[in-house]
Protein backbone atom coordinates (compact mmCIF):
# COMPACT_ATOMS: atom_id res chain seq x y z
CA UNK A 1 0.00 0.00 0.00
CA UNK A 2 1.70 3.19 -1.15
CA UNK A 3 -0.41 5.29 1.18
CA UNK A 4 1.34 4.10 4.35
CA UNK A 5 4.07 6.26 5.84
CA UNK A 6 5.95 3.29 7.25
CA UNK A 7 6.13 -0.28 6.04
CA UNK A 8 4.38 -2.70 8.39
CA UNK A 9 3.70 -6.42 8.55
CA UNK A 10 0.21 -5.86 9.98
CA UNK A 11 -2.44 -6.84 7.43
CA UNK A 12 -5.84 -5.33 6.77
CA UNK A 13 -4.97 -1.70 6.12
CA UNK A 14 -6.64 -1.54 2.72
CA UNK A 15 -9.74 -3.41 3.87
CA UNK A 16 -10.30 -1.47 7.08
CA UNK A 17 -9.59 1.96 5.59
CA UNK A 18 -11.62 1.14 2.49
CA UNK A 19 -14.62 0.04 4.54
CA UNK A 20 -14.32 3.06 6.84
CA UNK A 21 -14.34 5.49 3.91
CA UNK A 22 -17.15 3.64 2.13
CA UNK A 23 -19.38 3.58 5.22
CA UNK A 24 -18.69 7.19 6.16
CA UNK A 25 -19.44 8.35 2.62
CA UNK A 26 -22.66 6.39 2.41
CA UNK A 27 -24.07 7.29 5.82
CA UNK A 28 -22.61 10.72 6.55
CA UNK A 29 -20.84 12.49 3.69
CA UNK A 30 -23.20 11.92 0.75
CA UNK A 31 -26.37 12.84 2.71
CA UNK A 32 -24.70 15.93 4.19
CA UNK A 33 -23.40 17.00 0.80
CA UNK A 34 -27.01 16.80 -0.39
CA UNK A 35 -27.80 19.70 1.94
CA UNK A 36 -25.14 21.89 0.29
CA UNK A 37 -25.77 20.73 -3.26
CA UNK A 38 -29.52 21.22 -3.03
CA UNK A 39 -28.86 24.74 -1.78
CA UNK A 40 -27.09 25.53 -5.05
CA UNK A 41 -30.37 24.89 -6.86
CA UNK A 42 -31.66 28.11 -5.29
CA UNK A 43 -30.92 31.44 -6.92
CA UNK A 44 -28.71 33.82 -4.95
CA UNK A 45 -31.67 36.05 -4.10
CA UNK A 46 -33.80 33.14 -2.92
CA UNK A 47 -30.93 31.90 -0.78
CA UNK A 48 -30.40 35.33 0.82
CA UNK A 49 -34.14 35.73 1.36
CA UNK A 50 -34.36 32.39 3.17
CA UNK A 51 -31.18 32.67 5.23
CA UNK A 52 -31.64 36.32 6.25
CA UNK A 53 -35.41 36.48 6.69
CA UNK A 54 -36.39 38.26 9.92
CA UNK A 55 -37.71 34.99 11.34
CA UNK A 56 -34.45 33.15 10.54
CA UNK A 57 -32.34 36.00 11.95
CA UNK A 58 -34.40 35.95 15.16
CA UNK A 59 -33.91 32.19 15.43
CA UNK A 60 -30.11 32.53 15.06
CA UNK A 61 -30.05 35.15 17.77
CA UNK A 62 -32.14 33.01 20.14
CA UNK A 63 -30.15 29.84 19.43
CA UNK A 64 -26.83 31.64 19.78
CA UNK A 65 -27.66 33.52 22.98
CA UNK A 66 -29.39 30.60 24.70
CA UNK A 67 -26.54 28.21 23.79
CA UNK A 68 -23.94 30.73 24.94
CA UNK A 69 -25.71 31.30 28.28
CA UNK A 70 -26.17 27.56 28.84
CA UNK A 71 -22.52 26.85 28.00
CA UNK A 72 -21.38 29.61 30.40
CA UNK A 73 -23.56 28.20 33.20
CA UNK A 74 -22.11 24.77 32.47
CA UNK A 75 -18.55 26.09 32.43
CA UNK A 76 -19.05 27.67 35.88
CA UNK A 77 -20.85 24.80 37.60
CA UNK A 78 -18.95 22.15 35.61
CA UNK A 79 -15.63 23.51 36.88
CA UNK A 80 -16.84 23.36 40.48
CA UNK A 81 -18.39 19.92 40.03
CA UNK A 82 -15.28 18.45 38.36
CA UNK A 83 -13.04 19.90 41.09
CA UNK A 84 -15.25 18.55 43.87
CA UNK A 85 -15.49 15.12 42.21
CA UNK A 86 -11.73 14.76 41.82
CA UNK A 87 -10.39 16.47 44.93
CA UNK A 88 -12.89 16.09 47.79
CA UNK A 89 -13.99 12.82 49.34
CA UNK A 90 -17.68 12.70 50.26
CA UNK A 91 -20.26 9.94 50.69
CA UNK A 92 -22.12 8.95 47.53
CA UNK A 93 -19.40 10.33 45.29
CA UNK A 94 -19.52 7.42 42.86
CA UNK A 95 -23.27 7.82 42.40
CA UNK A 96 -22.89 11.53 41.70
CA UNK A 97 -20.07 10.80 39.27
CA UNK A 98 -22.23 8.28 37.40
CA UNK A 99 -25.21 10.67 37.40
CA UNK A 100 -23.21 13.33 35.56
CA UNK A 101 -23.69 11.30 32.36
CA UNK A 102 -27.48 11.25 32.74
CA UNK A 103 -28.00 13.89 30.02
CA UNK A 104 -26.10 11.63 27.59
CA UNK A 105 -28.14 8.58 28.52
CA UNK A 106 -31.61 10.09 28.94
CA UNK A 107 -33.48 10.55 25.64
CA UNK A 108 -33.86 14.25 24.91
CA UNK A 109 -37.64 14.02 24.58
CA UNK A 110 -37.86 12.66 28.13
CA UNK A 111 -35.63 15.47 29.38
CA UNK A 112 -37.80 17.95 27.52
CA UNK A 113 -41.17 16.92 28.95
CA UNK A 114 -39.73 16.48 32.45
CA UNK A 115 -38.05 19.88 32.59
CA UNK A 116 -41.24 21.42 31.23
CA UNK A 117 -43.29 19.75 33.95
CA UNK A 118 -40.85 20.92 36.62
CA UNK A 119 -40.55 24.52 35.41
CA UNK A 120 -44.09 25.26 34.23
CA UNK A 121 -46.34 27.38 36.45
CA UNK A 122 -47.67 24.43 38.47
CA UNK A 123 -44.48 22.36 38.52
CA UNK A 124 -42.20 21.70 41.50
CA UNK A 125 -39.76 24.47 40.58
CA UNK A 126 -42.08 26.64 38.51
CA UNK A 127 -44.61 27.12 41.29
CA UNK A 128 -41.98 28.77 43.43
CA UNK A 129 -40.06 30.58 40.67
CA UNK A 130 -43.14 31.92 38.94
CA UNK A 131 -45.48 32.25 41.90
CA UNK A 132 -43.06 33.75 44.42
CA UNK A 133 -40.35 35.36 42.32
CA UNK A 134 -42.38 36.13 39.22
CA UNK A 135 -39.87 34.43 36.94
CA UNK A 136 -41.42 32.74 33.92
CA UNK A 137 -39.16 29.86 32.88
CA UNK A 138 -41.11 27.35 30.78
CA UNK A 139 -42.60 28.68 27.53
CA UNK A 140 -40.12 31.59 27.57
CA UNK A 141 -36.44 32.21 26.78
CA UNK A 142 -35.11 31.00 30.19
CA UNK A 143 -36.75 27.63 29.50
CA UNK A 144 -34.54 27.17 26.45
CA UNK A 145 -31.48 27.93 28.58
CA UNK A 146 -32.61 25.41 31.22
CA UNK A 147 -33.00 22.64 28.63
CA UNK A 148 -29.67 23.45 26.96
CA UNK A 149 -27.89 23.57 30.33
CA UNK A 150 -29.17 20.08 31.11
CA UNK A 151 -28.06 18.76 27.71
CA UNK A 152 -24.55 20.25 27.92
CA UNK A 153 -23.85 19.44 31.57
CA UNK A 154 -21.54 16.43 31.09
CA UNK A 155 -19.21 18.05 28.55
CA UNK A 156 -17.34 20.47 30.83
CA UNK A 157 -17.15 18.00 33.74
CA UNK A 158 -15.88 15.15 31.59
CA UNK A 159 -13.23 17.22 29.78
CA UNK A 160 -11.95 18.74 33.04
CA UNK A 161 -11.88 15.61 35.24
CA UNK A 162 -8.86 13.86 33.65
CA UNK A 163 -6.93 17.14 33.52
CA UNK A 164 -7.54 17.83 37.23
CA UNK A 165 -6.56 14.24 38.05
CA UNK A 166 -3.22 14.73 36.32
CA UNK A 167 -2.33 18.08 37.87
CA UNK A 168 1.06 17.77 39.51
CA UNK A 169 0.86 18.38 43.26
CA UNK A 170 4.46 19.69 43.21
CA UNK A 171 3.33 22.93 41.60
CA UNK A 172 0.75 23.59 44.30
CA UNK A 173 3.24 22.63 47.00
CA UNK A 174 5.91 24.90 45.57
CA UNK A 175 3.39 27.72 45.46
CA UNK A 176 2.49 27.13 49.11
CA UNK A 177 6.14 27.00 50.14
CA UNK A 178 6.77 30.31 48.37
CA UNK A 179 4.13 31.85 50.61
CA UNK A 180 1.03 31.94 48.43
CA UNK A 181 -2.31 31.57 50.14
CA UNK A 182 -4.49 28.65 49.01
CA UNK A 183 -6.73 31.07 47.13
CA UNK A 184 -3.74 32.60 45.32
CA UNK A 185 -2.51 29.11 44.41
CA UNK A 186 -5.89 28.15 43.03
CA UNK A 187 -6.21 31.34 41.02
CA UNK A 188 -2.68 31.68 39.70
CA UNK A 189 -1.33 28.12 39.59
CA UNK A 190 -4.25 25.70 39.26
CA UNK A 191 -6.77 27.64 37.19
CA UNK A 192 -4.42 28.59 34.32
CA UNK A 193 -3.62 24.91 33.82
CA UNK A 194 -7.32 24.15 33.46
CA UNK A 195 -8.11 26.91 30.95
CA UNK A 196 -7.56 24.92 27.71
CA UNK A 197 -9.74 22.01 28.92
CA UNK A 198 -12.35 24.41 30.28
CA UNK A 199 -12.55 26.17 26.91
CA UNK A 200 -12.79 22.81 25.11
CA UNK A 201 -15.63 21.69 27.35
CA UNK A 202 -17.34 25.03 26.90
CA UNK A 203 -17.07 24.79 23.12
CA UNK A 204 -18.38 21.20 23.12
CA UNK A 205 -21.36 22.17 25.28
CA UNK A 206 -22.03 25.18 23.05
CA UNK A 207 -21.86 23.12 19.85
CA UNK A 208 -24.20 20.51 21.26
CA UNK A 209 -26.63 23.19 22.46
CA UNK A 210 -26.76 24.89 19.04
CA UNK A 211 -28.00 21.72 17.37
CA UNK A 212 -30.28 20.49 20.14
CA UNK A 213 -33.92 20.01 19.23
CA UNK A 214 -35.67 17.30 21.28
CA UNK A 215 -35.53 18.84 24.72
CA UNK A 216 -36.12 22.43 23.62
CA UNK A 217 -39.31 21.99 21.58
CA UNK A 218 -41.28 21.02 24.65
CA UNK A 219 -40.15 23.76 27.00
CA UNK A 220 -39.71 26.75 24.69
CA UNK A 221 -43.29 27.36 23.63
CA UNK A 222 -42.05 27.70 20.03
CA UNK A 223 -43.19 31.23 19.33
CA UNK A 224 -41.75 32.54 16.04
CA UNK A 225 -39.40 35.51 16.55
CA UNK A 226 -39.39 34.95 20.33
CA UNK A 227 -38.65 31.39 21.36
CA UNK A 228 -38.09 29.60 18.06
CA UNK A 229 -34.60 28.06 17.82
CA UNK A 230 -32.98 27.43 14.42
CA UNK A 231 -33.39 23.60 14.37
CA UNK A 232 -37.10 24.11 15.07
CA UNK A 233 -37.34 26.64 12.24
CA UNK A 234 -35.90 24.00 9.88
CA UNK A 235 -38.48 21.46 11.02
CA UNK A 236 -41.31 24.00 10.70
CA UNK A 237 -40.27 24.84 7.15
CA UNK A 238 -40.14 21.12 6.32
CA UNK A 239 -43.64 20.57 7.68
CA UNK A 240 -44.83 23.41 5.43
CA UNK A 241 -43.12 21.68 2.46
CA UNK A 242 -40.75 24.64 2.13
CA UNK A 243 -37.83 22.33 1.33
CA UNK A 244 -35.79 25.09 -0.30
CA UNK A 245 -36.08 27.35 2.74
CA UNK A 246 -35.31 24.51 5.17
CA UNK A 247 -32.26 23.50 3.14
CA UNK A 248 -30.93 27.07 2.93
CA UNK A 249 -31.18 27.63 6.70
CA UNK A 250 -29.74 24.16 7.33
CA UNK A 251 -26.72 24.84 5.13
CA UNK A 252 -26.04 28.07 7.01
CA UNK A 253 -26.23 26.16 10.28
CA UNK A 254 -24.09 23.34 8.94
CA UNK A 255 -21.39 25.85 7.99
CA UNK A 256 -21.47 27.20 11.55
CA UNK A 257 -21.13 23.65 12.91
CA UNK A 258 -18.09 23.00 10.72
CA UNK A 259 -16.40 26.15 11.98
CA UNK A 260 -17.11 25.07 15.57
CA UNK A 261 -15.79 21.57 14.93
CA UNK A 262 -12.56 23.07 13.56
CA UNK A 263 -12.30 25.35 16.58
CA UNK A 264 -12.84 22.45 19.00
CA UNK A 265 -10.12 20.47 17.22
CA UNK A 266 -7.67 23.33 17.58
CA UNK A 267 -8.62 23.74 21.26
CA UNK A 268 -8.11 20.04 21.92
CA UNK A 269 -4.71 20.12 20.24
CA UNK A 270 -3.75 23.13 22.36
CA UNK A 271 -5.05 21.42 25.47
CA UNK A 272 -3.00 18.28 24.78
CA UNK A 273 0.15 20.25 24.05
CA UNK A 274 -0.30 22.16 27.29
CA UNK A 275 -0.62 18.91 29.21
CA UNK A 276 2.43 17.38 27.54
CA UNK A 277 4.47 20.48 28.32
CA UNK A 278 3.71 19.92 31.99
CA UNK B 1 3.38 12.54 49.61
CA UNK B 2 5.03 13.89 46.53
CA UNK B 3 8.65 14.60 45.80
CA UNK B 4 8.84 18.16 47.04
CA UNK B 5 7.40 17.51 50.47
CA UNK B 6 10.04 14.83 50.93
CA UNK B 7 12.71 17.50 50.53
CA UNK B 8 10.87 20.05 52.66
CA UNK B 9 9.24 18.06 55.42
CA UNK B 10 8.48 21.25 57.31
CA UNK B 11 6.24 22.43 54.44
CA UNK B 12 3.61 19.83 55.22
CA UNK B 13 3.72 18.57 58.78
CA UNK B 14 1.17 15.86 59.46
CA UNK B 15 -0.88 17.99 61.81
CA UNK B 16 -1.35 20.74 59.26
CA UNK B 17 -3.36 20.83 56.07
CA UNK B 18 -1.36 19.46 53.08
CA UNK B 19 -0.55 22.13 50.50
CA UNK B 20 -2.80 20.53 47.88
CA UNK B 21 -5.89 20.59 50.08
CA UNK B 22 -8.34 23.48 50.10
CA UNK B 23 -9.43 25.29 53.26
CA UNK B 24 -12.44 23.70 54.96
CA UNK B 25 -14.84 26.56 54.23
CA UNK B 26 -13.95 26.47 50.55
CA UNK B 27 -14.33 22.69 50.53
CA UNK B 28 -17.74 22.81 52.14
CA UNK B 29 -19.11 25.64 50.03
CA UNK B 30 -17.91 24.16 46.73
CA UNK B 31 -19.25 20.72 47.64
CA UNK B 32 -22.55 22.34 48.59
CA UNK B 33 -22.84 24.26 45.32
CA UNK B 34 -21.89 21.16 43.27
CA UNK B 35 -24.38 18.91 45.06
CA UNK B 36 -27.19 21.48 44.80
CA UNK B 37 -26.56 21.76 41.07
CA UNK B 38 -26.59 17.96 40.70
CA UNK B 39 -29.76 17.68 42.78
CA UNK B 40 -31.61 20.40 40.88
CA UNK B 41 -30.58 19.44 37.39
CA UNK B 42 -30.17 15.66 37.60
CA UNK B 43 -31.69 13.98 40.66
CA UNK B 44 -34.98 15.88 40.82
CA UNK B 45 -35.74 15.64 37.07
CA UNK B 46 -35.02 11.90 37.12
CA UNK B 47 -37.33 11.45 40.12
CA UNK B 48 -39.96 13.65 38.51
CA UNK B 49 -40.25 11.31 35.51
CA UNK B 50 -41.43 8.49 37.77
CA UNK B 51 -43.53 10.73 40.01
CA UNK B 52 -45.42 12.12 37.01
CA UNK B 53 -45.79 8.65 35.49
CA UNK B 54 -47.41 7.24 38.62
CA UNK B 55 -49.50 10.32 39.42
CA UNK B 56 -52.72 8.79 38.14
CA UNK B 57 -52.05 5.41 39.71
CA UNK B 58 -50.57 2.10 38.67
CA UNK B 59 -53.50 1.16 36.42
CA UNK B 60 -53.16 4.18 34.13
CA UNK B 61 -49.41 3.59 34.13
CA UNK B 62 -49.77 -0.02 33.09
CA UNK B 63 -52.44 0.74 30.50
CA UNK B 64 -50.14 3.26 28.80
CA UNK B 65 -47.36 0.68 28.57
CA UNK B 66 -49.43 -2.17 27.12
CA UNK B 67 -51.27 0.08 24.68
CA UNK B 68 -50.85 -1.44 21.17
CA UNK B 69 -49.35 1.79 19.81
CA UNK B 70 -46.83 1.86 22.66
CA UNK B 71 -45.88 -1.76 22.02
CA UNK B 72 -45.49 -1.06 18.30
CA UNK B 73 -43.29 1.92 19.16
CA UNK B 74 -41.21 -0.27 21.47
CA UNK B 75 -40.79 -2.83 18.69
CA UNK B 76 -39.66 -0.16 16.22
CA UNK B 77 -37.22 1.33 18.73
CA UNK B 78 -35.69 -2.10 19.31
CA UNK B 79 -35.57 -2.75 15.55
CA UNK B 80 -33.74 0.53 14.90
CA UNK B 81 -31.22 -0.25 17.64
CA UNK B 82 -30.72 -3.84 16.43
CA UNK B 83 -29.90 -2.50 12.95
CA UNK B 84 -27.83 0.53 13.97
CA UNK B 85 -25.68 -0.84 16.80
CA UNK B 86 -24.11 -3.88 15.00
CA UNK B 87 -23.41 -1.84 11.87
CA UNK B 88 -21.68 0.84 13.90
CA UNK B 89 -19.73 -1.83 15.79
CA UNK B 90 -18.35 -3.18 12.50
CA UNK B 91 -17.59 0.37 11.37
CA UNK B 92 -16.01 1.30 14.70
CA UNK B 93 -13.74 -1.74 14.71
CA UNK B 94 -12.66 -1.18 11.09
CA UNK B 95 -12.05 2.52 11.64
CA UNK B 96 -10.10 1.89 14.86
CA UNK B 97 -7.97 -0.78 13.16
CA UNK B 98 -7.08 1.57 10.30
CA UNK B 99 -6.48 4.63 12.48
CA UNK B 100 -4.81 3.09 15.54
CA UNK B 101 -2.64 0.47 13.85
CA UNK B 102 -1.37 2.36 10.81
CA UNK B 103 0.16 5.70 9.96
CA UNK B 104 -1.15 7.41 6.85
CA UNK B 105 -1.58 10.96 5.59
CA UNK B 106 -4.93 12.53 6.45
CA UNK B 107 -5.36 10.42 9.57
CA UNK B 108 -6.35 13.28 11.86
CA UNK B 109 -8.75 14.59 9.20
CA UNK B 110 -10.41 11.18 9.05
CA UNK B 111 -10.74 11.17 12.85
CA UNK B 112 -12.47 14.55 12.64
CA UNK B 113 -14.82 13.24 9.94
CA UNK B 114 -15.86 10.37 12.22
CA UNK B 115 -16.85 12.94 14.86
CA UNK B 116 -18.90 14.91 12.34
CA UNK B 117 -22.31 13.43 13.31
CA UNK B 118 -21.81 14.81 16.83
CA UNK B 119 -21.31 18.31 15.48
CA UNK B 120 -24.30 18.26 13.13
CA UNK B 121 -27.76 19.03 14.46
CA UNK B 122 -29.88 15.84 14.42
CA UNK B 123 -32.54 17.80 12.59
CA UNK B 124 -30.12 18.45 9.72
CA UNK B 125 -29.22 14.74 9.65
CA UNK B 126 -32.88 13.93 9.15
CA UNK B 127 -33.23 16.65 6.52
CA UNK B 128 -30.24 15.23 4.62
CA UNK B 129 -31.98 11.87 4.24
CA UNK B 130 -35.21 13.56 3.16
CA UNK B 131 -33.23 15.44 0.49
CA UNK B 132 -31.74 12.20 -0.80
CA UNK B 133 -34.73 9.87 -0.56
CA UNK B 134 -37.72 12.21 -0.39
CA UNK B 135 -40.28 12.93 -3.13
CA UNK B 136 -38.09 15.56 -4.78
CA UNK B 137 -34.86 13.85 -3.74
CA UNK B 138 -31.94 12.38 -5.64
CA UNK B 139 -33.43 8.91 -5.30
CA UNK B 140 -37.20 9.42 -5.10
CA UNK B 141 -39.55 6.56 -4.17
CA UNK B 142 -40.08 5.39 -7.78
CA UNK B 143 -36.34 5.04 -8.27
CA UNK B 144 -36.08 3.25 -4.91
CA UNK B 145 -38.71 0.77 -6.02
CA UNK B 146 -36.68 0.05 -9.15
CA UNK B 147 -33.46 -0.26 -7.24
CA UNK B 148 -34.53 -2.01 -4.06
CA UNK B 149 -37.43 -4.15 -5.17
CA UNK B 150 -37.14 -5.13 -8.80
CA UNK B 151 -40.21 -6.75 -10.30
CA UNK B 152 -38.99 -10.27 -9.45
CA UNK B 153 -38.77 -9.49 -5.77
CA UNK B 154 -42.23 -7.98 -5.77
CA UNK B 155 -43.65 -11.03 -7.51
CA UNK B 156 -41.93 -13.27 -4.98
CA UNK B 157 -43.43 -11.26 -2.16
CA UNK B 158 -46.86 -11.53 -3.78
CA UNK B 159 -46.83 -15.34 -3.51
CA UNK B 160 -49.11 -15.91 -0.49
CA UNK B 161 -46.97 -18.42 1.45
CA UNK B 162 -43.74 -16.56 0.87
CA UNK B 163 -45.27 -13.23 1.76
CA UNK B 164 -46.29 -14.62 5.12
CA UNK B 165 -42.81 -15.98 5.74
CA UNK B 166 -41.22 -12.64 4.92
CA UNK B 167 -43.60 -10.84 7.25
CA UNK B 168 -43.30 -7.07 7.23
CA UNK B 169 -40.60 -7.30 4.60
CA UNK B 170 -43.12 -8.47 1.98
CA UNK B 171 -45.38 -5.55 2.72
CA UNK B 172 -42.44 -3.24 2.41
CA UNK B 173 -41.29 -4.81 -0.87
CA UNK B 174 -44.75 -4.22 -2.31
CA UNK B 175 -44.33 -0.51 -1.65
CA UNK B 176 -40.66 0.16 -0.92
CA UNK B 177 -39.94 3.49 0.68
CA UNK B 178 -37.01 4.74 2.69
CA UNK B 179 -37.91 8.12 4.11
CA UNK B 180 -41.15 8.36 6.14
CA UNK B 181 -40.85 4.60 6.72
CA UNK B 182 -38.82 2.20 8.85
CA UNK B 183 -35.59 2.21 6.73
CA UNK B 184 -35.35 5.99 7.05
CA UNK B 185 -35.65 5.71 10.83
CA UNK B 186 -32.89 3.10 10.82
CA UNK B 187 -30.67 5.29 8.60
CA UNK B 188 -31.18 8.37 10.78
CA UNK B 189 -30.40 6.29 13.88
CA UNK B 190 -27.22 4.95 12.27
CA UNK B 191 -26.15 8.49 11.33
CA UNK B 192 -26.39 9.92 14.85
CA UNK B 193 -24.64 6.93 16.45
CA UNK B 194 -21.74 6.54 13.97
CA UNK B 195 -18.98 7.91 16.24
CA UNK B 196 -19.70 6.08 19.52
CA UNK B 197 -17.84 2.77 19.08
CA UNK B 198 -14.99 4.20 16.99
CA UNK B 199 -14.35 6.96 19.54
CA UNK B 200 -13.94 4.47 22.38
CA UNK B 201 -11.79 2.02 20.44
CA UNK B 202 -9.34 4.39 18.72
CA UNK B 203 -7.61 5.77 21.87
CA UNK B 204 -7.68 2.35 23.53
CA UNK B 205 -6.04 0.58 20.57
CA UNK B 206 -3.54 3.42 20.20
CA UNK B 207 -2.55 3.08 23.85
CA UNK B 208 -2.06 -0.67 23.51
CA UNK B 209 0.29 -0.40 20.54
CA UNK B 210 1.04 -3.10 17.99
CA UNK B 211 3.52 -5.27 19.88
CA UNK B 212 1.13 -8.08 20.74
CA UNK B 213 -0.10 -8.20 17.14
CA UNK B 214 3.50 -8.42 15.88
CA UNK B 215 4.16 -11.27 18.30
CA UNK B 216 1.08 -13.14 17.07
CA UNK B 217 2.07 -12.67 13.43
CA UNK B 218 5.62 -13.83 14.18
CA UNK B 219 4.24 -16.95 15.80
CA UNK B 220 2.41 -17.74 12.56
CA UNK B 221 -1.10 -16.40 13.10
CA UNK B 222 -2.79 -14.88 10.07
CA UNK B 223 -4.45 -11.47 10.11
CA UNK B 224 -7.92 -12.62 11.14
CA UNK B 225 -6.57 -14.93 13.85
CA UNK B 226 -4.54 -12.04 15.22
CA UNK B 227 -7.62 -9.83 15.24
CA UNK B 228 -9.99 -12.35 16.85
CA UNK B 229 -7.58 -13.81 19.39
CA UNK B 230 -5.30 -10.89 20.28
CA UNK B 231 -6.77 -7.50 19.39
CA UNK B 232 -10.43 -8.11 20.14
CA UNK B 233 -9.95 -9.67 23.61
CA UNK B 234 -7.68 -6.73 24.48
CA UNK B 235 -10.32 -4.14 23.65
CA UNK B 236 -13.48 -6.04 24.59
CA UNK B 237 -14.39 -3.81 27.53
CA UNK B 238 -13.85 -0.66 25.53
CA UNK B 239 -15.98 -2.13 22.76
CA UNK B 240 -18.73 -3.01 25.23
CA UNK B 241 -18.57 0.54 26.60
CA UNK B 242 -19.05 1.94 23.12
CA UNK B 243 -21.95 -0.43 22.48
CA UNK B 244 -23.75 0.65 25.66
CA UNK B 245 -23.47 4.35 24.79
CA UNK B 246 -24.35 3.73 21.14
CA UNK B 247 -27.43 1.75 22.15
CA UNK B 248 -28.65 4.41 24.57
CA UNK B 249 -28.46 7.07 21.89
CA UNK B 250 -29.97 4.77 19.24
CA UNK B 251 -33.02 4.07 21.40
CA UNK B 252 -33.41 7.65 22.55
CA UNK B 253 -32.83 9.63 19.36
CA UNK B 254 -35.59 12.14 18.73
CA UNK B 255 -34.70 14.98 16.35
CA UNK B 256 -33.29 13.05 13.40
CA UNK B 257 -35.88 10.29 13.65
CA UNK B 258 -38.69 12.81 14.00
CA UNK B 259 -37.82 14.41 10.65
CA UNK B 260 -37.67 11.14 8.67
CA UNK B 261 -40.56 9.41 10.42
CA UNK B 262 -43.96 9.58 8.83
CA UNK B 263 -45.46 9.89 12.33
CA UNK B 264 -47.88 7.06 11.58
CA UNK B 265 -49.13 5.70 14.89
CA UNK B 266 -48.37 2.04 15.35
CA UNK B 267 -46.16 2.05 12.25
CA UNK B 268 -43.41 4.65 12.11
CA UNK B 269 -43.34 5.88 15.71
CA UNK B 270 -40.44 5.08 17.98
CA UNK B 271 -40.78 5.33 21.77
CA UNK B 272 -39.49 8.93 21.98
CA UNK B 273 -41.89 9.96 19.19
CA UNK B 274 -44.73 8.17 20.97
CA UNK B 275 -43.92 10.18 24.10
CA UNK B 276 -44.21 13.37 22.06
CA UNK B 277 -47.58 12.39 20.57
CA UNK B 278 -49.09 11.48 23.95
CA UNK B 279 -47.73 14.68 25.46
CA UNK B 280 -49.14 16.85 22.69
CA UNK B 281 -52.51 15.15 23.18
CA UNK B 282 -52.38 16.18 26.87
CA UNK B 283 -52.17 12.54 27.99
CA UNK B 284 -49.46 13.50 30.45
CA UNK B 285 -49.61 10.38 32.65
CA UNK B 286 -49.31 8.18 29.56
CA UNK B 287 -46.49 10.26 28.12
CA UNK B 288 -44.54 10.05 31.37
CA UNK B 289 -45.29 6.32 31.70
CA UNK B 290 -43.63 5.66 28.33
CA UNK B 291 -40.91 8.18 29.26
CA UNK B 292 -40.24 6.25 32.47
CA UNK B 293 -39.41 3.21 30.35
CA UNK B 294 -36.77 5.29 28.56
CA UNK B 295 -35.57 6.67 31.91
CA UNK B 296 -35.07 3.08 33.12
CA UNK B 297 -33.00 2.47 30.00
CA UNK B 298 -30.92 5.52 30.91
CA UNK B 299 -30.40 4.29 34.49
CA UNK B 300 -29.38 0.84 33.23
CA UNK B 301 -26.96 2.54 30.83
CA UNK B 302 -25.38 4.56 33.65
CA UNK B 303 -24.99 1.48 35.85
CA UNK B 304 -23.42 -0.58 33.06
CA UNK B 305 -21.17 2.33 32.17
CA UNK B 306 -19.87 2.65 35.74
CA UNK B 307 -19.28 -1.09 35.96
CA UNK B 308 -17.30 -1.12 32.70
CA UNK B 309 -15.31 1.94 33.77
CA UNK B 310 -14.38 0.14 36.97
CA UNK B 311 -13.35 -2.89 34.89
CA UNK B 312 -11.28 -0.74 32.51
CA UNK B 313 -9.40 0.93 35.39
CA UNK B 314 -8.72 -2.50 36.84
CA UNK B 315 -7.31 -3.67 33.49
CA UNK B 316 -5.13 -0.58 33.22
CA UNK B 317 -3.75 -1.08 36.72
CA UNK B 318 -2.99 -4.73 36.00
CA UNK B 319 -1.07 -3.75 32.88
CA UNK B 320 1.11 -1.28 34.75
Amino acid sequence: MGLLKKKTVLPGFGLSLGFTLFYLSLIVLIPLSAVFLRTTELSWDEFIAAVFSPRALASYRISFLASLTAALVNAFFGLILAWVLVRYPFPGKRVVDALVDLPFALPTAVAGITLTALFSANGWFGEWLEGTLGLKIAYAEPGIVVALTFIGLPFVVRTLQPVIEELEPELEEASAILGASRWQTLRKIVFPQLVPALLTGFALAFARALGEYGSVVFISGNMPLRTEITPLLIVTKLLQYDYAGATAVASAMLAASFVLLLLINLLQRWSRRYQNAN
Amino acid sequence: MSALSAFFPSAAPEAQRPATRDTPWLRWSLTGVALLFVAGFLVIPLTAVFAEALRKGAEVYWAALVDPDALAALRLTLTAAVIAVPLNVVFGVAAAWAIAKFDFPGKSFLTTLIDLPFAVSPVIAGLAFVLVFGLQGWLPPEAQAELLAPAVARELAAIPGLGWALGGLAEWLANPRIVFAVPGIALATIFVTVPFVARELIPLMQAQGNDEEYAALTLGANGWQTFWRVTLPNVKWGLFYGVVLCNARAMGEFGAVSVVSGHVRGETNTLPLHVEILYNEYQFAGAFAVASLLALLAIATLILKSLIEWRLTLNREQNL
